[in-house]
């Protein structure tokens, strides 16, 4: 299968190393994988402020950059999910474009549940000793049904063992600009979520969203908390000494 | 306020950007309407038999918090009304609703039962009253306002006891509105009670009695009918 | 009722800092949530009701005017009487001139949004009239005059030593010594202090969860059975209800009322659900002897065929609040009206404008746990998204951030200069953060760093990595 990665602009930006353990597992699974150069981010800011002119104009790029791939994969249910489920919503009444989101949106995928539900991937090689919990980031969770996907898979890998985190599925406060613009909420909401990471007792808290990620990462930080934090494709790709934890030191 | 009216019409018709429906879309709706369709009906009920509606209606009847005794005849209805104030430590004292199904219990034979027939007043603590049907899917009583039963009796009194017939408990909602429109107009009030009072209002903690009745207990009379057990007591 | 939701952001660092509050609000999330799950699960065909529900109402909307015409000829061939009030002004007028008819001194109300949104007490009261608000949560806010805080439980952000500290205060002719220390002293009191009122009323009003084209009904659910006492005992009772409440038949508001119980509390029907069809026959021994319905539109109709329609299915359950992790953390008069949590969020600024309400739809990560809570399917998460859009395109952002969401959609474009700026930034930024890993402040992003560290990039950006990847493979 001809896939095409859409990095993220947080990814790009923040974390390479999820971007390259996501090419290793698509190409393990047995994909050929392009990295279209002339991809930089899939409009969410933007289509979220409300800037729908924006948001269009951004993801007419994305259309065109990437025509021609058997599949679209992004390691973000938050990314992904604009191209699935909202591209068709911001092009509704254009007749001319439409069909062409469409077309994007059914071959637009998240990276876990692309493994899983297209390539069929049952089980990963990598080994991991930790006591891990798992955060369901919103967009993955509810608009593309991202659930039991990782689950699936961290559960083949050596060493791991998985504790459901309560209030798995509440949102950790991230949002885009929410975090910003709200910073106090944003807070309290990431502090219940740093308060049922660390009732788990897990040495690490994965999620398929770097934007939760780093709000979480930095909250643990900011608390002198010693929990590591990636992103669970870097785990099931086996690249877990590439980089350090997010926001971790050197 | 007619011209009130006719503005908020013709801003809904602005909005929805059309004039008035025509006469055969009009008929169409009110057909619809007279046609009283059901929608989704959920099986839980419909699915079972009339002894099996029987006992899901006592089973999510006692889940909220009603009591049921079931019993299999009209002697036994007010043995169960005596024995139950006893244990509740009520006075002997009810007020009941002129209805002919409860005239025809033999009151007589319990004169130490001090009767009152008629709508209920401050200051009652028990009532009894028939109900129109149950509706088994949650445990619900609907009763039915009219000349023979005062509403008043369904919320003042502290204690509300209602009789009910084996056949008339249905499996869900619409067979009750089914009942209720065979047996002619609209009520003033349709009341349908799924356990005694309660609220939730203070930390969330349910507390039961809050205005209406902090007891409902319900005597269930095994219709000949129905084969089941009814046990008297 | 004045509303306060310009000033969001203060009113929830006041919810934030309250200890108290914070319990209250803790003890809601251990609540309903736990509540509706089980329901939900006990019912199999509730998804499929949902869609149910979402049609009959999306039904209604569409030929709204027609339903409304057919209720009010059931409501009038049933000896009642049906007041159209375009605004809260008339709403008001409507409901005055009825009780000045019968001379009424006490009103007792079962809970009404309806109300709360015209400011009916303040009014009744500035004309001397009493209103008793009867529902417990209602009669607490009242005597602490205070709004409502949640659209079913409106004193939940108070605590239960709250209550008792306020029926202490306002209870002056009961026994001072007397120990008020558990709900149930607390219910049982509210309940003796309510019951001469109720007793007492000229004049009964109530809201209404449904009205009920088919038969001119009105439809209330309660647990306490306060809405029966305050419409069966005073001699008139006036109904106050907003357009959108009709549903066409009796079989439309029993789906409805399957969906409403179980989202709202977990039960699986409220205690007293009341289906109210005219005054007294002529027969009855109880029972009002005049029958009102108070129809308000103040801003619904101009709702319907626009982008806002789905709004008007809303069925006033709370299942949006109850999940939602903004309200959990800030709790309801954050938001400043009559409506909070999500759909306040959508409702109050169609109702009041978007220069006062405008935080209400911004102050949102759109998780999307409401919409998939929501009985009838809002998606709310959408609608919010509009009233940015009207923000952004009424240009009612500050100058930064619109300059700034430009900015970044102009790089957006330009992908060459898109990537050189990346990979400077995050050479930069991986240079600066050292060893360290993260940072503790940096300018420009003082929101963030206020309440937790920034990451750092990793000093490389994919793109230019992936680049150097593609030409060593190639070399090879």
């Amino acid at each position: 299968m001809h896939v095409a990665l859409f990095v993220t602009c947080l990814v790009d930006f923040f974390r390479p190393t999820i971007g390259f353990a996501a090419v290793k597992l698509l190409e393990a699974a047995g994909c050929t994988v392009e990295v279209p150069r002339a991809q930089t981010c899939c409009g969410q800011p933007a289509y979220n402020s409300g800037d729908r002119a924006d948001a269009k104009a951004i993801a007419l790029r994305v259309l065109d950059t990437f025509e021609g791939y058997d599949h679209v994969v992004a390691p973000s249910g938050s990314c992904a999910g604009m191209l699935r489920v909202h591209y068709p919503e911001l092009f509704a009444e254009d007749p001319v474009v439409l069909p062409r989101a469409q077309r994007l949106a059914t071959r637009s995928w998240e990276l876990i549940s692309f493994l899983v539900d297209v390539c069929g991937m049952r089980k990963v090689s990598a080994r991991w000793d930790r006591a891990v919990t798992y955060h369901d980031a919103c967009s993955g969770l509810r608009e593309l049904g991202v659930k039991d996907q990782p689950r699936r898979l961290l559960a083949s890998v050596g060493g791991l063992t998985l504790a459901e985190l309560a209030g798995a599925e509440t949102c950790c406060g991230f949002g885009g600009t929410f975090c910003v613009k709200y910073p106090d909420i944003s807070d309290k909401m990431v502090g219940d979520k740093q308060a049922d990471i660390v009732a788990t007792d897990a040495e690490a808290v994965l999620a398929g969203d770097l934007g939760c990620l780093l709000n979480i990462a930095g909250k643990l930080r900011r608390h002198g908390r010693q929990i590591e934090v990636r992103h669970v494709v870097e785990v099931l790709a086996g690249m877990t000494e590439h980089a350090p934890p997010i926001g971790a030191p050197r | 306020m007619s011209e009130a009216r006719q503005d908020i019409l013709l801003g809904i018709r602005r909005s929805l950007k059309r004039g008035r429906l025509d006469m055969v879309r009009e008929a169409e709706l009110r057909e619809q309407i007279a046609s009283h369709r059901r929608n989704l009906v959920p099986a839980r009920a419909a699915a079972l038999g009339d002894r099996g509606r029987v006992d899901l209606f006592v089973a999510m009847a006692e889940e909220v918090q009603a009591t049921v005794t079931r019993v299999s005849s009209p002697v036994a209805v007010l043995e169960e009304v005596a024995r139950y104030l006893v244990a509740e430590n009520l006075p002997a004292e009810i007020v009941l609703a002129p209805d002919p199904s409860l005239d025809d219990l033999p009151w007589d034979e319990r004169p130490l039962l001090r009767i009152r027939r008629g709508r209920a007043e401050a200051g009652d603590a028990v009532s009894l009253t028939p109900c129109f049907a149950t509706i088994a899917e949650t445990g619900t009583l609907m009763l039915i306002s009219g000349a023979a039963t005062p509403t008043t009796l369904n919320f003042l009194p502290d204690t509300h006891i209602v009789l009910v017939h084996a056949d008339q408990v249905v499996a869900a909602y619409e067979d009750g509105w089914d009942r209720l429109r065979s047996a002619g107009a609209m009520p003033r009030v349709v009341n349908f009670i799924t356990g005694p009072s309660r609220t939730g209002d203070i930390e969330q903690r349910i507390e039961l009695g809050a205005h209406g009745p902090r007891r409902l207990h319900i005597i269930l009379i095994n219709d000949r009918r129905i084969a089941g057990d009814g046990e008297d007591k | 009722m004045r509303a306060t939701s310009h000033t969001f952001e203060a009113n929830a660092r006041t919810g934030l800092a309250n200890p108290i509050l914070q319990r209250a609000l803790a003890l809601m999330q251990s609540g309903f949530p736990e509540r509706r799950r089980f329901a939900v699960e006990r019912l199999p065909e509730f998804e499929a009701l949902r869609d149910v529900g979402k049609s009959i109402k999306d039904h209604t909307l569409e030929y709204l005017d027609f339903y409304l015409e057919l209720f009010e000829e059931n409501v009038v061939a049933g000896d009642g009487r049906v007041h159209w009030a375009r605004t809260a002004d008339e709403a008001r007028a409507a409901v005055l001139q009825i009780c000045r008819s019968v001379d009424a001194k006490i009103v007792t109300k079962g809970k009404s949004m309806i109300a709360e949104e015209i400011g009916l007490n303040e009014y009744l009261e500035q004309n001397g009239i009493t209103p008793v608000e009867t529902d417990l949560g209602e009669y607490i806010i009242q005597l602490r005059h205070e709004p409502p805080s949640h659209l079913i439980a409106p004193a939940i952000h108070l605590m239960k030593e709250q209550v008792a500290d306020t029926f202490r205060a306002e209870h002056r002719a009961l026994e001072p010594g007397r120990s008020l220390v558990e709900a149930r002293q607390l219910c049982d009191e509210a309940r003796a202090v309510l019951r001469p009122q109720f007793l007492a009323a000229d004049v009964g009003i109530t809201g209404a969860n449904f009205l009920v084209a088919e038969t001119g009904s009105s439809i209330i659910v309660t647990n306490e059975g306060n809405g029966d006492l305050t419409q069966t005992l005073p001699p008139v009772h006036i109904v106050m209800a907003s357009l959108e409440k009709l549903v066409p038949t009796l079989e439309d508001a029993a789906t409805l009322l399957r969906l409403l119980a179980r989202s709202a509390t977990g039960q699986e029907f409220s205690t007293y659900t009341t289906v109210s069809t005219g005054p007294r026959r002529p027969d009855d021994l109880d029972g009002p002897e005049q029958y009102h319905v108070v129809l308000l539109d103040n801003g619904r109709s101009a709702l319907l065929g626009g982008e806002f329609q789905d709004m008007l299915r809303c069925i006033r359950c709370s299942a949006c609040m109850n999940h939602c992790p903004v309200y959990a953390a800030v709790g309801g008069h954050a938001y400043g009206w009559v409506y909070s949590g999500p759909m306040g969020a959508v409702l109050t600024p169609s109702l009041i404008g978007v220069a006062e309400a405008g935080h209400l739809p911004n102050a949102s990560t759109f998780c999307g746990q409401c919409e998939s809570v929501c009985p009838v399917k809002i998606p709310l998460p959408k609608l919010m998204r509009h009233w940015r859009g009207r923000q952004f395109t009424g240009k009612l952002n500050p100058p930064v951030y619109r300059a700034g969401l430009c900015l970044w959609a102009w790089l957006a474009r330009r992908p060459t200069l898109y990537h050189a700026l990346v990979e400077l930034a995050s050479r930069t930024l991986g240079w600066l953060a050292g060893d360290r890993g993260r940072f503790r402040t940096l300018p420009l992003a003082a929101g963030w760093t206020a309440v937790r560290d920034l990451p750092a990039p990793e000093g490389r950006s994919f793109h230019s990595l992936w680049v150097e990847r593609q030409k060593a493979g190639s070399r090879q």
